[in-house]
């Protein structure tokens, strides 16, 4: 997949020669049948969830298929006039996740609230409209989104603001580590910020800013790092005053760590920036290094931070404190292994059990009721999705446009890795959201408008280059043949 | 760039290819570990959310399911709660179950395989999966009168009534009974503290199902079977045994007495007939002793008394002769004493046999199995077991039980309906002069054309303590379980 196929790659490697716009096909119309084929999943999700919780499917489900589609049509059409040469995959794999997740929240909105009042669970804390909640926030999102591609033309003028973007990001991420906890604290998180009746995670935003800056950084000072200077076992190592860049991304990790006790944002912001300077550089020494770092980081964490140590002890055996702190990991397991190959069937599992389980586990709570084979059907949207933006900055010919739009889809595959790996005992425990999925109107609209930069990254890689009309070429009066020629006009 | 961002591709590959690895892992590999651990909930939950079938006793139920508001989404009721709780058992999330509520799990929950059909149909249109009812054959106003009886003294003990041409369970009642709804109950502390109070080893052990979870010695009511076996051995009613009031048991010093020591009847001897009516412990351990074990031990087995287990579908504890060692114990075997041991129901069907002519039915609680819309999917047929005595013996027996009911006194006659019974006062433990009595009485009616037969059993005496006799305790029940059956009650 790493390797451009015919079509699309024909473009991207001689897109000069194409003088006719018409030549390249922007793939609107595959686009679309993908988006209604997405609706059709969806739908179909809806009505099994309805015919496993009430016995009975009312016309209700068509309609909201209907709405699904148009919200998504108006995505479509803003690609289709904004970015019109965009990869057709990108935006109905998005929409096939946030419409899952949307059946998902809203099947498990009664189910939770049942399941805390049965707990005993004070009424103040027992959420309500989740589901209408996240339809309003998937709303707003599509809003950015579209404004994303109206504001931004072309993406490489995002480079002029990399200062700016740096800046703006390093302040939303430090907000609320610095902010008192009463507005920025829940679920023993400092990430928030809470206003009034909108909670948002300004984190989620700053991951798209900094990396911003980061492609706009290390485009300009790229020639810095590719300086060697000792080699040692082999390796040219990077001059230590090369270095600073990943010391301020590391510190900044730790920092994340230590004042918002995120376990996952840190590790987010550490692999996105390692990847990212892997891009840029070309050389694995800086893997190696940021990986010794990553080492030293982790072991200072877990000998430093409860919190770490708990999620460590958590990981390796969820069912040593059952009925404690293991109890939401080794509910999740049970939920998988019960939901077995093929699922208990959507509506029809007990995923509520599970803390959390339309948010941090809402990957358990789908292959709960989709069993193993529909998670992994999940992954694998992820995963074309990662794919299709990773294509994108391989075709793209701008040197910032590959360094973000890499960074960008590397961001949705390694986010995925870690929620996914945390909630299926892979991985320790990091409170990551799975992407478009999981409830949370942060998450959804930052992760939208990243999309929106992925797709004007991938319409740039696919444009054809409008170049003067070359001028008619005269053939050489000695080679000239006596075949018919069209006159020039 | 390009190279670095081919790597990475294949990196997220990697990691997605790890992701799928891990839940194979655990979606299928350790999937039946997860599933089956006791500690995950979702199975027991799965099986309370479907709506378990009710049990029926003529019409009226007896199990229900109520829909709540909770996560278990219906609650097991018993609306008739003690009064049946030895027929319904119970269906607890903690303690499992008892009764018909454990034996008939599968129809009740809907798993069984009768209910397939049902079953594929509510998967294609997406109901509710539900289980099936059991209508049982129990007479609610032989249960009624039976357990009322019982109670109405704080007896302990049970009663069984059959229908001797069917072998249908009349009635089953065992006390002190319990509440199964404090069991099914979906608050744990109420079912925790119900089931500490009801299991307590000081305790009258009000779940366990006396009639047919526990057997008892059974003392004089045997003799029925001592006689068959007489009747079947070219012995008639007028067959003549010692009447003497005691005789000295063979090979042995001890010696077995009549009741109170009295001669057995006016004569030098006494008839089969005057024998059973009177109950002469003497005459039948002599009789017993002329027959033999063989042909006790086999008239025994053709009533059912074999020493297995059956189901009905109850499982019933086994009846058993015991070890008969010597002459002495065959003497002592004879009178249902020794190591003979009988639970309620088999006394019942000792009765119910002689009551059909000697045909030995089937004993079942389970009229017919309905799918969720009262489909008829399974009936019980009447089922013939063994011919236990020849209609001739079985018409003599009859005749004597008539005459021992004429000489037995308790209240409770019924005006105009012949019954022909037998009673029962049987020691029991290490010290029996000392240990009251369990008083038995085991009947049918009418005895020209039997529509009930029943079995009593009071524990320890009852009210009379020492001098407690199946007659005087446990007669007055029989009957006006009889009188219930026949009559309908008052």
């Amino acid at each position: 997949m790493t390797q451009p196929t015919t079509g699309g790659g024909a473009t991207s490697t001689n897109p000069g020669l194409s003088t006719n716009p018409g030549a390249v096909p922007t793939r609107r119309g595959t686009e679309l049948i993908l988006l209604a084929f997405a609706a059709g999943i969806v739908t179909l999700a809806n009505v099994l969830v309805e015919a496993n919780q009430t016995e009975s499917v009312t016309a209700d489900v068509l309609w909201y298929g209907l709405a699904y589609l148009g919200l998504f049509g108006v995505a479509h059409v803003a690609v289709r006039l904004l970015t019109p040469y965009a990869d057709p995959l990108i935006l109905p794999c998005v929409a096939l996740l946030n419409g899952l997740g949307l059946v998902m929240i809203q099947r498990l909105d009664p189910s939770i609230q049942e399941h805390l009042r049965a707990l005993g669970v004070d009424e103040r804390f027992v959420p309500n409209d989740q589901g209408p909640k996240q339809v309003l926030w998937t709303a707003i999102a599509l809003g950015l989104f579209v404004a994303v591609l109206v504001v931004i033309k072309d993406h490489r003028r995002l480079a002029k603001y990399g200062y700016t973007c740096g800046l703006a990001g390093l302040v939303l991420l430090a907000l609320p580590g610095l902010l008192p906890a009463s507005i920025s604290e829940a679920n023993g998180a400092k990430i928030w910020l809470r206003l009034g009746i909108f909670s948002i995670q300004p984190g989620e935003f700053a991951k798209i800013l900094l990396m911003i800056f980061f492609a706009s950084f290390l485009v300009a000072k790229r020639d810095l790092f590719m300086h060697a200077g000792k080699r040692v076992l082999g390796m040219d190592l990077p001059r230590a005053r090369d270095m600073a860049p990943l010391f301020a991304a590391w510190g900044l990790s730790v920092g994340v760590l230590v004042l918002e006790k995120d376990l996952g944002t840190s590790l987010l912001f550490f692999g996105i920036v390692l990847v990212m300077l892997y891009i840029a550089t070309e050389r694995a020494v800086w893997l190696v290094i940021g990986l010794t770092f990553f080492m030293a980081g982790c072991v200072i964490a877990y000998n430093l931070f409860s919190h770490v140590q708990l999620r460590v002890d958590i990981w390796l055996d969820p069912f040593a404190d059952f009925f404690g702190k293991g109890n939401q990991l080794a509910l999740a397991l049970f939920g998988m292994g019960t939901g077995g190959i093929f699922g208990t069937g959507l509506g029809a599992g007990r995923p509520e059990l599970v803390a959390f389980a339309n948010s941090d586990f809402i990957l358990s709570s789908i292959a709960e009721e989709v069993g193993f084979v529909g998670f992994a059907a999940v992954l694998m949207v992820y995963l074309m999705l990662s794919m299709r933006g990773l294509r994108s900055a391989l075709a793209v010919r701008d040197s910032f446009g590959k360094l973000l739009g890499g960074g960008l889809a590397f961001a949705i595959g390694f986010q995925v890795f870690v929620v996914a790996g945390g909630v299926t005992k892979l991985i320790p425990l990091t409170g990551l959201t799975a992407p478009f999925l999981a409830l949370g109107g942060s998450s959804l609209v930052a992760n939208y408008a990243l999309v929106a930069l992925l797709l004007r990254i991938s319409d740039a890689a696919r444009r054809p280059v409008t170049v003067p009309k070359p001028r008619p070429q005269q053939a050489p009066i000695a080679e000239a043949s006596t075949i018919l020629v069209e006159r020039p006009r | 760039m390009n190279t670095p961002l081919r790597r990475v591709a294949l990196s997220v590959m990697v990691m997605m290819v790890l992701l799928l690895a891990n839940a194979t892992y655990i979606q299928v590999i350790k999937a039946d570990e997860y599933r089956k651990d006791p500690r995950n909930t979702r199975v027991v939950m799965e099986e309370y959310s479907r709506q378990r079938g009710k049990i029926i006793a003529a019409g009226q139920p007896l199990a229900d399911a109520k829909e709540t508001n909770d996560r278990l989404k219906y609650l097991r009721t018993y609306p008739q709660g003690p009064m049946y709780a030895h027929v319904t058992g119970f269906y607890s999330p903690q303690y499992g179950g008892r009764g018909l509520e454990w034996a008939e799990n599968e129809v009740l929950n809907g798993s069984d395989d009768r209910l397939f059909v049902r079953r594929l149909s509510d998967l294609i249109t997406g109901r509710d999966p539900r289980g099936g009812n059991v209508e049982t054959t129990i007479d609610p106003k032989v249960q009624q009168a039976a357990y009322e009886a019982m109670t109405a003294k704080n007896f302990k003990g049970a009663v069984v009534a059959l229908d001797p041409k069917t072998g249908a369970v009349l009635g089953m009642v065992s006390t002190p009974s319990y509440d199964p709804n404090r069991l099914s109950s979906h608050d744990p502390e109420v079912v925790q503290q119900a089931w500490k109070a009801y299991t307590a080893e000081s305790g009258d052990k009000p779940i366990l199902n006396r009639a047919v979870s526990e057997s008892y010695p059974p003392g004089s009511t045997f003799k029925l079977v001592t006689a068959a076996a007489a009747l079947q051995s070219g012995f008639d009613k007028n067959s003549q045994l010692t009447a003497a009031p005691s005789i000295q048991l063979p090979q042995s010093t001890k010696s077995l007495p009549n009741f109170a020591n009295m001669r057995c009847g006016s004569g030098q001897t006494a008839s089969l007939e005057l024998a059973l009516a009177l109950s002469c412990n003497t005459a039948f351990a002599e009789l017993a002793g002329k027959l033999g074990e063989d042909k006790l031990r086999a008239q025994a087995e053709k009533f059912g008394i074999n020493g297995a287990e059956q189901e009905i579908p109850l499982s019933v504890v086994p009846s058993s002769l015991g070890d008969i060692p010597d002459q002495a114990a065959l003497y002592q075997t004879g009178i249902g004493q020794r190591d003979v041991r009988m639970t309620p129901l088999q006394d019942a069907v000792v009765a119910a046999t002689i009551a059909n002519g000697g045909m030995r039915m089937q004993p079942h609680l389970v009229k017919s199995i309905t799918s969720a819309d009262l489909t008829e999917l399974d009936t019980t047929k009447p089922k013939q077991v063994e011919r236990a005595m020849n209609a001739n013996a079985a018409a003599t027996l009859r005749d004597m039980m008539i005459k021992s009911e004429q000489n037995t006194r308790g209240e409770g006659k019924i005006a105009g309906v012949q019954i022909a019974s037998k009673t029962g006062t049987a020691e029991h433990g290490a010290n029996p002069e000392q240990v009251n009595p369990h008083a038995w009485y085991v009947a049918f009616a009418p005895a020209e054309d039997p529509k009930v037969a029943v079995a009593v059993i009071v524990e320890d005496g009852g009210d009379r303590g020492l001098g407690a006799t199946g007659g005087a305790v446990a007669a007055p029940i029989g009957r006006a379980v009889i009188r219930a059956a026949l009559q309908g009650g008052g």
